[in-house]
Protein backbone atom coordinates (compact mmCIF):
# COMPACT_ATOMS: atom_id res chain seq x y z
CA UNK A 1 0.00 0.00 0.00
CA UNK A 2 1.28 3.23 -0.71
CA UNK A 3 2.95 4.77 2.29
CA UNK A 4 1.03 8.18 2.09
CA UNK A 5 -2.36 6.31 2.26
CA UNK A 6 -1.07 3.25 4.84
CA UNK A 7 -0.35 6.87 7.08
CA UNK A 8 -3.50 8.70 6.74
CA UNK A 9 -5.50 5.53 7.39
CA UNK A 10 -3.58 4.28 10.04
CA UNK A 11 -3.93 7.56 12.39
CA UNK A 12 -7.61 8.13 11.15
CA UNK A 13 -8.39 4.56 12.63
CA UNK A 14 -6.75 6.23 16.19
CA UNK A 15 -8.67 8.85 15.95
CA UNK A 16 -11.34 7.25 15.15
CA UNK A 17 -10.96 4.78 18.28
CA UNK A 18 -10.04 6.90 20.89
CA UNK A 19 -12.27 8.64 23.84
CA UNK A 20 -10.23 10.87 26.01
CA UNK A 21 -8.01 12.51 23.78
CA UNK A 22 -3.99 12.99 24.62
CA UNK A 23 -2.74 10.32 27.30
CA UNK A 24 -5.34 7.74 26.23
CA UNK A 25 -4.37 7.86 22.83
CA UNK A 26 -0.49 7.36 23.18
CA UNK A 27 -0.83 4.08 24.16
CA UNK A 28 -2.34 3.42 21.18
CA UNK A 29 -0.02 5.39 18.75
CA UNK A 30 2.51 2.86 19.94
CA UNK A 31 0.88 -0.06 19.35
CA UNK A 32 0.07 0.86 15.99
CA UNK A 33 3.33 2.71 14.68
CA UNK A 34 5.81 0.71 17.17
CA UNK A 35 4.63 -2.65 17.69
CA UNK A 36 2.59 -3.11 14.34
CA UNK A 37 3.81 -0.97 11.51
CA UNK A 38 7.38 -0.56 13.23
CA UNK A 39 7.56 2.58 11.74
CA UNK A 40 9.61 3.98 14.57
CA UNK A 41 11.14 2.43 17.44
CA UNK A 42 10.77 2.56 21.25
CA UNK A 43 12.75 5.04 21.95
CA UNK A 44 11.94 7.48 19.16
CA UNK A 45 8.79 6.98 21.22
CA UNK A 46 9.51 8.11 23.99
CA UNK A 47 11.35 10.72 22.45
CA UNK A 48 7.70 11.77 20.83
CA UNK A 49 5.90 12.12 24.18
CA UNK A 50 8.61 14.15 25.74
CA UNK A 51 8.12 16.59 22.74
CA UNK A 52 4.88 16.23 23.10
CA UNK A 53 4.88 17.04 26.46
CA UNK A 54 6.95 20.27 26.36
CA UNK A 55 5.32 21.51 23.14
CA UNK A 56 2.13 23.24 22.73
CA UNK A 57 -0.90 21.46 20.89
CA UNK A 58 -2.80 18.43 20.69
CA UNK A 59 -0.65 15.42 21.95
CA UNK A 60 -1.55 12.89 19.39
CA UNK A 61 -1.30 15.68 16.82
CA UNK A 62 2.13 15.84 17.96
CA UNK A 63 2.91 12.42 17.23
CA UNK A 64 0.90 11.91 14.06
CA UNK A 65 3.56 14.49 12.77
CA UNK A 66 6.32 13.45 14.15
CA UNK A 67 5.80 9.79 12.71
CA UNK A 68 4.84 11.12 9.51
CA UNK A 69 7.59 13.43 8.96
CA UNK A 70 9.83 9.79 9.99
CA UNK A 71 8.48 8.28 7.08
CA UNK A 72 8.06 10.11 4.21
CA UNK A 73 8.74 13.78 5.16
CA UNK A 74 6.37 16.50 4.86
CA UNK A 75 4.16 15.00 3.06
CA UNK A 76 4.16 12.08 5.47
CA UNK A 77 3.41 14.55 8.34
CA UNK A 78 0.79 16.30 6.49
CA UNK A 79 -1.06 12.82 5.52
CA UNK A 80 -0.59 11.56 9.34
CA UNK A 81 -2.23 14.95 10.88
CA UNK A 82 -5.28 15.04 8.25
CA UNK A 83 -5.62 11.52 9.28
CA UNK A 84 -6.09 12.49 13.11
CA UNK A 85 -8.17 15.28 12.43
CA UNK A 86 -10.80 14.09 9.89
CA UNK A 87 -12.73 11.11 11.92
CA UNK A 88 -13.17 13.68 14.87
CA UNK A 89 -13.63 16.70 12.61
CA UNK A 90 -16.86 15.13 10.57
CA UNK A 91 -18.22 13.46 14.11
CA UNK A 92 -18.11 16.94 15.84
CA UNK A 93 -19.63 18.95 12.61
CA UNK A 94 -22.50 16.65 12.51
CA UNK A 95 -23.03 17.24 15.97
CA UNK A 96 -22.73 20.77 16.23
CA UNK A 97 -25.92 20.90 14.07
CA UNK A 98 -27.66 19.53 16.80
CA UNK A 99 -27.05 19.90 20.26
CA UNK A 100 -28.93 23.01 20.39
CA UNK A 101 -32.17 21.43 19.65
CA UNK A 102 -31.33 18.29 21.71
CA UNK A 103 -31.05 20.76 24.82
CA UNK A 104 -34.67 21.89 24.34
CA UNK A 105 -35.86 18.01 25.44
CA UNK A 106 -36.31 18.40 28.91
CA UNK A 107 -34.70 14.92 29.96
CA UNK A 108 -31.67 15.43 27.92
CA UNK A 109 -30.94 18.89 29.28
CA UNK A 110 -31.83 17.26 32.66
CA UNK A 111 -28.88 14.78 31.62
CA UNK A 112 -26.97 17.72 30.50
CA UNK A 113 -27.24 19.40 33.98
CA UNK A 114 -25.63 16.38 35.57
CA UNK A 115 -22.49 16.20 32.56
CA UNK A 116 -21.72 19.11 33.76
CA UNK A 117 -20.94 18.57 37.46
CA UNK A 118 -18.54 15.59 36.15
CA UNK A 119 -16.81 17.95 33.59
CA UNK A 120 -15.53 19.75 37.08
CA UNK A 121 -14.11 16.73 39.06
CA UNK A 122 -12.45 15.22 35.77
CA UNK A 123 -10.95 18.75 35.16
CA UNK A 124 -9.87 18.09 39.08
CA UNK A 125 -8.77 14.89 38.21
CA UNK A 126 -5.93 15.90 35.40
CA UNK A 127 -4.63 18.34 37.85
CA UNK A 128 -4.04 16.26 40.90
CA UNK A 129 -2.48 13.77 37.89
CA UNK A 130 -0.37 16.66 37.21
CA UNK A 131 0.45 17.76 40.68
CA UNK A 132 1.49 13.87 41.45
CA UNK A 133 4.04 13.92 38.44
CA UNK A 134 5.46 17.50 39.21
CA UNK A 135 8.53 17.97 40.87
CA UNK A 136 7.96 19.18 44.95
CA UNK A 137 10.41 21.79 44.92
CA UNK A 138 9.93 25.14 46.43
CA UNK A 139 10.31 26.74 42.82
CA UNK A 140 7.26 24.64 41.05
CA UNK A 141 5.29 24.85 44.49
CA UNK A 142 5.73 28.62 44.45
CA UNK A 143 4.80 29.14 41.01
CA UNK A 144 1.90 26.72 41.06
CA UNK A 145 0.43 28.20 43.83
CA UNK A 146 0.66 31.87 42.90
CA UNK A 147 -0.99 30.95 39.60
CA UNK A 148 -3.78 28.76 41.32
CA UNK A 149 -4.19 31.83 43.42
CA UNK A 150 -4.57 34.07 40.47
CA UNK A 151 -6.64 32.55 38.51
CA UNK A 152 -9.19 31.67 40.89
CA UNK A 153 -9.75 35.22 41.43
CA UNK A 154 -9.83 35.72 37.72
CA UNK A 155 -12.99 33.47 37.71
CA UNK A 156 -14.68 34.31 40.22
CA UNK A 157 -14.36 38.00 39.68
CA UNK A 158 -14.63 37.44 36.00
CA UNK A 159 -11.25 39.84 35.83
CA UNK A 160 -9.92 40.25 32.23
CA UNK A 161 -6.68 39.09 32.49
CA UNK A 162 -5.86 35.42 30.02
CA UNK A 163 -4.42 32.95 31.32
CA UNK A 164 -2.05 33.36 28.82
CA UNK A 165 -0.80 36.15 30.45
CA UNK A 166 -0.47 34.00 33.93
CA UNK A 167 1.84 31.42 31.66
CA UNK A 168 3.64 33.88 29.84
CA UNK A 169 4.46 36.06 33.41
CA UNK A 170 5.45 32.75 34.78
CA UNK A 171 7.97 32.28 32.02
CA UNK A 172 9.79 34.89 32.23
CA UNK A 173 9.76 34.92 36.02
CA UNK A 174 11.37 31.71 35.97
CA UNK A 175 13.76 32.86 33.01
CA UNK A 176 14.83 35.68 34.70
CA UNK A 177 15.59 33.74 38.00
CA UNK A 178 17.65 31.34 36.12
CA UNK A 179 19.49 34.05 34.47
CA UNK A 180 19.98 35.85 37.87
CA UNK A 181 21.51 32.06 38.88
CA UNK A 182 23.79 31.55 36.06
CA UNK A 183 25.80 35.28 36.32
CA UNK A 184 25.65 34.55 40.24
CA UNK A 185 27.51 31.39 39.49
CA UNK A 186 29.70 32.76 36.79
CA UNK A 187 30.44 35.78 39.40
CA UNK A 188 31.24 33.23 41.93
CA UNK A 189 33.39 31.08 39.68
CA UNK A 190 35.76 34.30 38.44
CA UNK A 191 36.51 35.08 42.20
CA UNK B 1 -14.29 39.80 10.94
CA UNK B 2 -15.49 36.32 12.45
CA UNK B 3 -13.04 34.04 10.10
CA UNK B 4 -10.34 36.05 11.18
CA UNK B 5 -11.40 35.92 15.13
CA UNK B 6 -11.51 32.69 15.32
CA UNK B 7 -7.95 32.12 13.25
CA UNK B 8 -6.33 34.16 15.29
CA UNK B 9 -8.24 32.85 18.62
CA UNK B 10 -7.45 29.50 18.06
CA UNK B 11 -3.86 30.01 16.87
CA UNK B 12 -3.90 31.12 20.45
CA UNK B 13 -4.95 28.35 22.23
CA UNK B 14 -3.26 25.87 20.27
CA UNK B 15 0.01 27.58 20.97
CA UNK B 16 -0.34 28.10 24.70
CA UNK B 17 -2.52 24.65 25.62
CA UNK B 18 0.39 22.66 27.36
CA UNK B 19 -0.24 19.34 28.97
CA UNK B 20 -3.20 18.22 26.19
CA UNK B 21 -6.39 18.70 26.77
CA UNK B 22 -7.04 19.76 29.98
CA UNK B 23 -4.59 22.35 29.60
CA UNK B 24 -6.38 23.74 26.92
CA UNK B 25 -9.66 23.89 28.29
CA UNK B 26 -8.46 27.39 30.81
CA UNK B 27 -6.98 28.80 27.64
CA UNK B 28 -10.01 27.91 25.22
CA UNK B 29 -12.57 29.31 28.22
CA UNK B 30 -10.46 32.61 28.17
CA UNK B 31 -10.27 32.99 23.83
CA UNK B 32 -14.67 31.74 23.62
CA UNK B 33 -15.97 33.87 26.51
CA UNK B 34 -13.56 37.03 26.03
CA UNK B 35 -14.91 37.17 22.34
CA UNK B 36 -18.38 35.96 23.81
CA UNK B 37 -19.20 33.18 21.15
CA UNK B 38 -20.79 30.79 23.10
CA UNK B 39 -22.12 31.02 26.93
CA UNK B 40 -19.83 29.38 29.64
CA UNK B 41 -22.60 26.77 30.23
CA UNK B 42 -22.54 25.78 26.58
CA UNK B 43 -18.90 25.47 26.55
CA UNK B 44 -19.26 22.81 29.75
CA UNK B 45 -21.53 20.87 27.80
CA UNK B 46 -19.23 20.98 24.55
CA UNK B 47 -16.00 19.70 27.04
CA UNK B 48 -17.89 16.47 27.82
CA UNK B 49 -19.42 15.76 24.49
CA UNK B 50 -16.03 16.25 22.57
CA UNK B 51 -14.89 14.10 25.95
CA UNK B 52 -17.40 11.23 24.79
CA UNK B 53 -16.72 11.38 21.43
CA UNK B 54 -13.47 10.38 19.48
CA UNK B 55 -10.42 12.35 18.44
CA UNK B 56 -8.81 14.90 20.29
CA UNK B 57 -10.58 16.99 22.68
CA UNK B 58 -8.97 20.47 21.65
CA UNK B 59 -9.83 19.27 17.81
CA UNK B 60 -13.43 18.50 18.93
CA UNK B 61 -13.63 21.61 20.72
CA UNK B 62 -12.60 24.17 18.06
CA UNK B 63 -14.65 22.24 14.96
CA UNK B 64 -17.57 22.60 17.43
CA UNK B 65 -17.03 26.60 18.67
CA UNK B 66 -16.10 27.45 14.96
CA UNK B 67 -18.96 25.56 13.19
CA UNK B 68 -21.57 27.46 16.10
CA UNK B 69 -20.17 30.57 14.85
CA UNK B 70 -19.39 30.53 11.14
CA UNK B 71 -20.76 27.03 9.62
CA UNK B 72 -18.52 24.59 7.93
CA UNK B 73 -15.83 27.56 7.21
CA UNK B 74 -15.53 28.38 10.32
CA UNK B 75 -15.34 24.97 11.24
CA UNK B 76 -12.39 23.88 8.46
CA UNK B 77 -10.58 27.60 9.99
CA UNK B 78 -10.79 27.08 13.46
CA UNK B 79 -9.40 23.20 13.45
CA UNK B 80 -6.72 24.25 11.31
CA UNK B 81 -5.95 27.03 13.65
CA UNK B 82 -5.89 24.49 16.48
CA UNK B 83 -3.68 22.09 14.65
CA UNK B 84 -1.17 23.86 13.18
CA UNK B 85 1.11 25.58 15.81
CA UNK B 86 2.03 21.82 17.00
CA UNK B 87 2.35 20.91 13.46
CA UNK B 88 4.69 23.80 12.75
CA UNK B 89 6.82 23.18 16.34
CA UNK B 90 6.93 19.46 15.94
CA UNK B 91 8.39 19.95 12.52
CA UNK B 92 10.82 22.44 13.45
CA UNK B 93 12.24 20.49 16.38
CA UNK B 94 12.94 17.69 13.89
CA UNK B 95 14.08 19.04 11.32
CA UNK B 96 16.55 22.20 12.30
CA UNK B 97 16.13 22.27 16.26
CA UNK B 98 16.82 18.96 17.66
CA UNK B 99 18.69 20.36 20.70
CA UNK B 100 16.86 23.45 21.28
CA UNK B 101 14.63 21.15 23.73
CA UNK B 102 17.49 21.00 25.96
CA UNK B 103 18.81 24.50 25.74
CA UNK B 104 19.11 25.83 29.23
CA UNK B 105 17.21 28.88 28.70
CA UNK B 106 14.15 27.14 26.96
CA UNK B 107 14.38 24.84 29.93
CA UNK B 108 14.10 27.42 32.26
CA UNK B 109 10.92 28.84 30.24
CA UNK B 110 9.15 25.78 30.37
CA UNK B 111 10.00 25.15 34.03
CA UNK B 112 8.04 28.56 34.18
CA UNK B 113 5.15 27.36 32.50
CA UNK B 114 4.75 23.84 33.56
CA UNK B 115 3.65 24.10 36.91
CA UNK B 116 1.54 27.53 36.68
CA UNK B 117 -0.26 25.73 33.72
CA UNK B 118 -1.16 23.00 36.30
CA UNK B 119 -2.33 25.86 38.92
CA UNK B 120 -4.66 27.35 36.19
CA UNK B 121 -5.91 24.03 35.85
CA UNK B 122 -6.70 22.92 39.02
CA UNK B 123 -8.61 26.58 39.30
CA UNK B 124 -10.28 26.29 36.09
CA UNK B 125 -11.44 22.61 37.80
CA UNK B 126 -12.96 24.29 41.44
CA UNK B 127 -14.40 27.00 39.83
CA UNK B 128 -16.16 25.05 37.62
CA UNK B 129 -17.06 22.74 39.94
CA UNK B 130 -18.45 25.20 42.36
CA UNK B 131 -20.67 27.63 40.03
CA UNK B 132 -22.59 24.71 39.38
CA UNK B 133 -23.66 23.86 42.93
CA UNK B 134 -24.31 27.71 43.30
CA UNK B 135 -27.21 29.16 41.49
CA UNK B 136 -26.57 33.00 41.06
CA UNK B 137 -29.98 34.24 39.92
CA UNK B 138 -30.16 37.58 41.85
CA UNK B 139 -28.84 36.23 45.02
CA UNK B 140 -26.74 33.00 44.54
CA UNK B 141 -27.87 30.17 46.53
CA UNK B 142 -26.42 27.38 47.04
CA UNK B 143 -28.17 23.97 45.41
CA UNK B 144 -28.07 21.69 47.59
CA UNK B 145 -29.31 18.98 44.68
CA UNK B 146 -26.04 20.11 42.37
CA UNK B 147 -23.84 19.35 45.96
CA UNK B 148 -25.09 15.86 46.42
CA UNK B 149 -25.01 14.99 43.20
CA UNK B 150 -21.01 16.16 42.86
CA UNK B 151 -19.95 14.48 46.20
CA UNK B 152 -21.67 11.55 44.60
CA UNK B 153 -19.99 11.52 41.43
CA UNK B 154 -16.49 12.43 43.09
CA UNK B 155 -17.17 9.58 45.70
CA UNK B 156 -17.97 7.45 42.65
CA UNK B 157 -15.39 8.33 40.55
CA UNK B 158 -12.03 8.40 43.06
CA UNK B 159 -13.87 5.42 44.95
CA UNK B 160 -13.91 3.35 42.18
CA UNK B 161 -9.98 3.36 41.95
CA UNK B 162 -9.87 1.23 44.91
CA UNK B 163 -11.98 -1.35 44.06
CA UNK B 164 -11.35 -1.72 39.95
CA UNK B 165 -7.84 -1.82 38.83
CA UNK B 166 -7.84 1.53 36.83
CA UNK B 167 -10.84 2.79 38.20
CA UNK B 168 -13.79 4.43 35.81
CA UNK B 169 -13.09 5.62 32.36
CA UNK B 170 -14.01 9.41 32.47
CA UNK B 171 -16.49 8.72 29.69
CA UNK B 172 -18.43 5.93 32.41
CA UNK B 173 -18.11 8.98 34.73
CA UNK B 174 -20.10 11.19 32.17
CA UNK B 175 -22.42 8.35 31.62
CA UNK B 176 -23.46 7.74 35.16
CA UNK B 177 -23.46 11.44 35.71
CA UNK B 178 -26.18 12.10 32.67
CA UNK B 179 -28.19 9.07 34.32
CA UNK B 180 -27.94 10.90 38.22
CA UNK B 181 -28.75 14.11 36.39
CA UNK B 182 -32.34 12.39 34.75
CA UNK B 183 -33.35 11.06 37.82
CA UNK B 184 -32.21 14.28 40.24
CA UNK B 185 -33.27 17.13 38.24
CA UNK B 186 -36.19 15.24 36.40
CA UNK B 187 -38.20 14.35 40.07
Amino acid sequence: MNILLDLFLTFAKIGLFTFGGGYAMISLIENACVERKRWITHDEMMDVTVIAESTPGPIAINCATYVGYKQKGLSGSIAATLGMVLPSFCIIFLISGFLDNFLEIAWIAHAFMGIRLAVGILILDAAIRMIGKMPKKPMPLTIMFCALLAMLLIDFFALRISSVTLMLTAAAVSLAIFMVKRNAGKADAEK
Amino acid sequence: MIYFDLLIGFLKVGLFAFGGAYGAIPVIRDVVLSYGWIEDEMLTYMIAVSESTPGPIMVNLATYVGSSQAGFPGALIATAAVVLPSFVIVLLLIILLKKLLKNPYVQAVLRGMKPCIIGVILATGVYMVLRYCVISSDRPTVSLKAVLLTAFLAVIYFGSRKILKKGLSPIALIGISALAGVVVYGI
